[in-house]
């Protein structure tokens, strides 16, 4: 039995005992019976006199001094019990409030008057039971230190680890299989800011992970390669041999054959696992990586678009097919893949350039939220599918690639993932600097950092924001850092 | 040839043994068999093995009780009532009391309850002396073996000792009427006067529906090292502490309450059933007595029990090997917990963990309406047909008497 954790249960007991609890007024009137039995036992007297002597003490001490400290020292009992109780009286005070001590001691009085106090451990019960148990008031056993121990800290997690590495295995996947994670990068003010974060989440995946970063040509080229060198994930560097073009309305071609070429990297080397489409610039939930297992050839999840689209409002959604838009696939009731929601850009936005104010919007069908079986892109492997084309023929005589569905020929053969895309597991977000923005080598500020640095900044900045030729663009952002450094 | 013909029956044989041992391998989760000290009993089905007699008392003993406070049916000594409707429509009752093998007496004692809703049980030894003194009044089977082939159902704190304070409960002793009688109670304690010889320990009630409309998804990975709710000081009745729990809670408070490995608290969260399954250890303190509905909670949600009941007896101990499933910890060892824990091995842990994701081991906690195989029902039905047959010598011949019908303190000999 243990009373309800809910409420006490000061009533059944309190009303069934000799004395009722927590009433001051009732301890008042007990104490004045208390003072007629005083004079009826001289065991009494004692114990009012022990009483007050313990009161007198408690005043001074500042705590309260229990009376259950002589019964015990006078018992013959165990050392431990003592230095036990005597170590519980300051944190019973802590558990016991001021305003009750008085009243409780009240009561107290008029127990032990009424009846012995509880006797020591080795009276209690011997006439009924041979048990080591025994009824009565035990000490509260404290140790000295009760802080925790680091050791033991430490082997607490790693019982936790285990535990829930035993769990995965049992409810999770049996065997998992690698994961390819394709993200075509190019240099610029934000990509740092990117791939951290990218990286900070491919950390966190369980599976055996291989990161196959494509970079765009750049004549900046050191950074991708120092960051990943930095990262601590098994990946591949991937050169692509064009630049990225200046104008954000063209790079989405490029990102799309820099995949294309990360794919013929991945059939050229025979990589096997499961290739996951991961922008630098998105944000992914462990859970994708997870369903990224279940994939048998090619599996899509949905994709919440996160976009800034001014004037929102006064259209009431009549361009929208959702209040906040979605890609992903679109089942019917019974599980299967009917359709496809995709985001529906507004008619005289698109992408636009970086400048300030306006923001690239994502096209009709992204790459990011589909992942495929590598042996997909085999020349040679068992059992594919014969509804994938040959990876050379695509993108060729400037078809549209702008999803990976360009690489089948029946797109009905996807598997929806996510709970059939009931769950948004990636989030497609798109923020980047201005394309004039200049950052530090590194992202590491020398100290001097002159005001003359500065006025030149702005100098930029004033210039008539027209697109500038791809080279002209490229000079002037090289002379501007090569300023910035040398001051 | 010859040894041609030898191998054949051998591979017959072994090809048996596959058989046998790959329907027994569960492919998905791998859990362990149970098998107790009584063997491999938690699945036997007690149909068949045994008879029980239904007495038909009036309605005062059972269903008016029930009528005028319907809380009984919820709180954790409702196993009582529950037992009750199973034996009235279970394949083991018969109504033919000459071949019964046990008689059960329908007498809900559990079921006088103040406001807060706790048991009241002044009137419990009253109640039940006057049950027994009607059923050996119209029938001859209690007389003719003093109620040694009659089982009663005591899921009180303290059994048929009837009293919620354990020094009145051991003063009082089992009800004296009750001394030839099995007994059937949630309260096990060693060397305690109110378990007797004989008896069967159950698990105390908890709401299965409830239980069940709480789990959250098995690969929820477990993130709490130990996990506890509940009070650890009864400022009400025992405000200085150590008398509730023989300072055993205050102990683990006081100790580990700066340990962030250990998540106890007296909040009671509305997610308490969804934290334990996030636990890899719950622990199970005394309170006032030695059990509680803990035990059966960690066990359905696959969170290993600490035990901390010194010479506690834990339900059906001998078809359950509690050793291998739960960690018993002594009272006087509350303070080096943290280190016990910690110690257990890996390998350890993770077989209680197999033993208790096996599903017969929670089943057999639970009483579900309306009853399932190898539930708790069933179990006590099992655990009294382990005492079968009765020993002749439990026939009492004509005109022996056993039984003290006045022994006992003078307010239970009132009539109810």
């Amino acid at each position: 039995m243990k009373p309800s954790l809910l409420t006490s249960q000061p009533s059944r007991r309190g009303s069934h005992r000799q004395v009722d609890s927590g009433l001051g007024g009732e301890g008042g009137g007990g104490a004045a019976s208390a003072a007629e039995s005083v004079f009826r036992s001289p065991t009494a007297a004692f114990w009012i006199v022990l009483h007050g002597v313990c009161c007198v003490i408690s005043v001074f001490l500042g705590f309260r001094f229990s009376r259950v400290v002589f019964v015990l020292l006078f018992s013959p009992s165990s050392t431990t019990t003592i230095s036990s109780v005597f170590t519980s009286v300051p944190a019973l005070h802590a558990a016991v409030t001021n305003t009750t001590t008085t009243t409780t001691t009240q009561m107290r009085a008029i127990v032990l008057a009424s009846s012995p106090p509880p006797p020591p451990p080795p009276e209690a019960e011997q006439n009924s039971t041979k048990s080591h148990v025994v009824v009565g008031r035990h000490g509260i056993r404290i140790r000295p230190w009760t802080h925790p121990d680091s050791e033991e800290t430490m082997r607490a997690h790693w019982i936790i680890e285990r535990v829930q590495r035993e769990q995965r295995l049992q409810h999770g996947v049996r065997t998992p299989r690698p994961l390819i994670v394709v993200t075509p990068t190019y240099a610029r003010t934000f990509q740092t800011l990117h791939l951290t974060g990218l990286l900070h989440s491919l950390l966190l995946v369980p599976f055996p992970l291989t990161w196959l970063v494509v970079e765009a040509a750049s004549s900046r080229s050191n950074d991708t390669a120092a960051f990943l060198a930095r990262s601590g994930l098994h990946f591949l560097h991937v050169p692509f041999p064009h630049p990225m073009p200046e104008d954000s309305r063209y790079r989405r071609t490029t990102e799309s054959r820099m995949r294309l070429h990360a794919l013929r990297v991945v059939r050229d080397r025979g990589m096997d696992g499961i290739v996951v489409f991961a922008d630098d610039s998105n944000v992914h939930s462990m859970e994708l990586f997870d369903e990224a297992q279940r994939v048998k050839w090619m599996g899509a999840i949905s994709m919440r678009i996160l976009t800034h689209i001014t004037g929102l409002s006064t259209s009431r959604g009549e361009d929208h097919k959702s209040p906040v838009p979605i890609q992903g696939p679109a089942c019917n009731s019974s599980g299967h893949l009917v359709g496809w929601h995709t985001y529906n850009p507004l008619p005289n936005t698109g992408a636009t350039f970086i400048g300030a104010g306006k923001t690239v919007l994502p096209a009709k069908m992204e790459w990011a939220g589909f992942m495929l079986n590598s042996r997909l892109l085999w020349r040679e492997a068992k059992e594919k599918p014969d509804w994938v084309r040959d990876l050379d023929e695509v993108g060729k005589k400037g078809e549209d690639i702008d999803s990976p569905l360009c690489l089948l020929e029946d797109a009905s053969f996807v598997e929806p993932l996510g709970n059939c895309g009931r769950k948004v597991l990636l989030w497609w977000l798109r923020a980047e600097a201005r394309y004039d923005s200049n950052f530090p080598t590194g992202w590491t500020l020398e100290p001097v950092l002159e005001a003359t640095a500065a006025a030149n900044h702005s100098a930029r900045i004033d210039a008539s924001p027209e697109l500038p030729s791809n080279s002209k663009l490229t000079a002037a952002n090289q002379d501007s850092r090569n300023n910035n450094i040398s001051t | 040839m010859a040894g041609g013909f030898r191998v054949l029956p051998l591979l017959i044989l072994c090809s048996l043994f596959q058989g046998i041992l790959g329907e027994e391998h569960q492919p998905n989760r791998p859990t362990e068999r149970i098998s107790g000290s009584a063997g491999d009993v938690l699945e036997d089905d007690p149909v068949g093995r045994l008879k029980v007699f239904v007495y038909e008392l009036p309605s005062k003993y059972n269903k008016k009780i029930l009528q005028k406070d319907p809380r009984c049916l919820n709180h954790m000594f409702a196993a009582e009532i529950y037992m009750h409707r199973f034996l009235l429509s279970s394949a083991v009752r018969t109504s033919n009391p000459e071949e019964a093998d046990w008689f059960y007496t329908p007498v809900y004692t559990t079921c006088d309850l103040t406001p807060n809703g706790l048991p009241l049980p002044f009137k419990s030894p009253r109640m039940m002396r006057s049950a027994i003194e009607l059923i050996s009044t119209t029938w001859p089977y209690w007389n003719r073996t003093e109620g040694a082939d009659h089982f009663f159902i005591t899921p009180h704190d303290f059994g048929a000792c009837f009293h919620y304070q354990e020094e009145k409960a051991i003063e009082r002793g089992i009800l004296h009427l009750l001394k030839r009688a099995t007994l059937v109670q949630t309260f096990g304690q060693r060397n305690h006067v109110c378990l007797k010889d004989g008896s069967i320990v159950i698990p105390p009630y908890a709401p299965p529906q409830k239980m069940q409309a709480h789990l959250i998804p098995p690969d929820t990975p477990r993130s709490i090292f130990v996990y506890f709710r509940g009070l650890f000081y009864d400022v009400g009745n025992d405000p200085e502490g150590g008398y509730y729990a023989r300072g055993a809670r205050a102990s683990v408070w006081e100790n580990f309450k700066n340990n962030p490995l250990f998540d106890i608290s007296t909040e009671h969260p509305t997610t308490y059933y969804e934290d334990m399954q996030r636990a890899v250890f719950c622990l199970c303190p005394l309170g006032w007595a030695p059990w509680s509905p803990r035990l059966v909670e960690a066990v359905v949600f696959g969170c290993i029990p600490v035990v901390i009941a010194d010479d506690i007896v834990l339900p059906f101990a001998d078809a359950i090997p509690w050793e291998e499933i739960g960690v018993f910890v002594a009272e006087e060892d509350v303070p080096k917990l943290d280190t016990i824990l910690t110690s257990i091995p890996i390998e350890v842990i993770l077989r209680k963990q197999r033993l208790l994701a096996n599903p017969s081991m929670k089943q057999a906690m639970l009483f579900p309406q309306p009853a399932q195989s190898r539930d708790a029902f069933h179990q006590i039905l099992n655990g009294l047909a382990r005492k079968l047959p009765h020993e002749e010598s439990v026939y009492l011949k004509s005109g022996q008497k056993i039984l003290n019908w006045t022994a006992g303190p003078k307010g239970d000999l009132k009539p109810w």
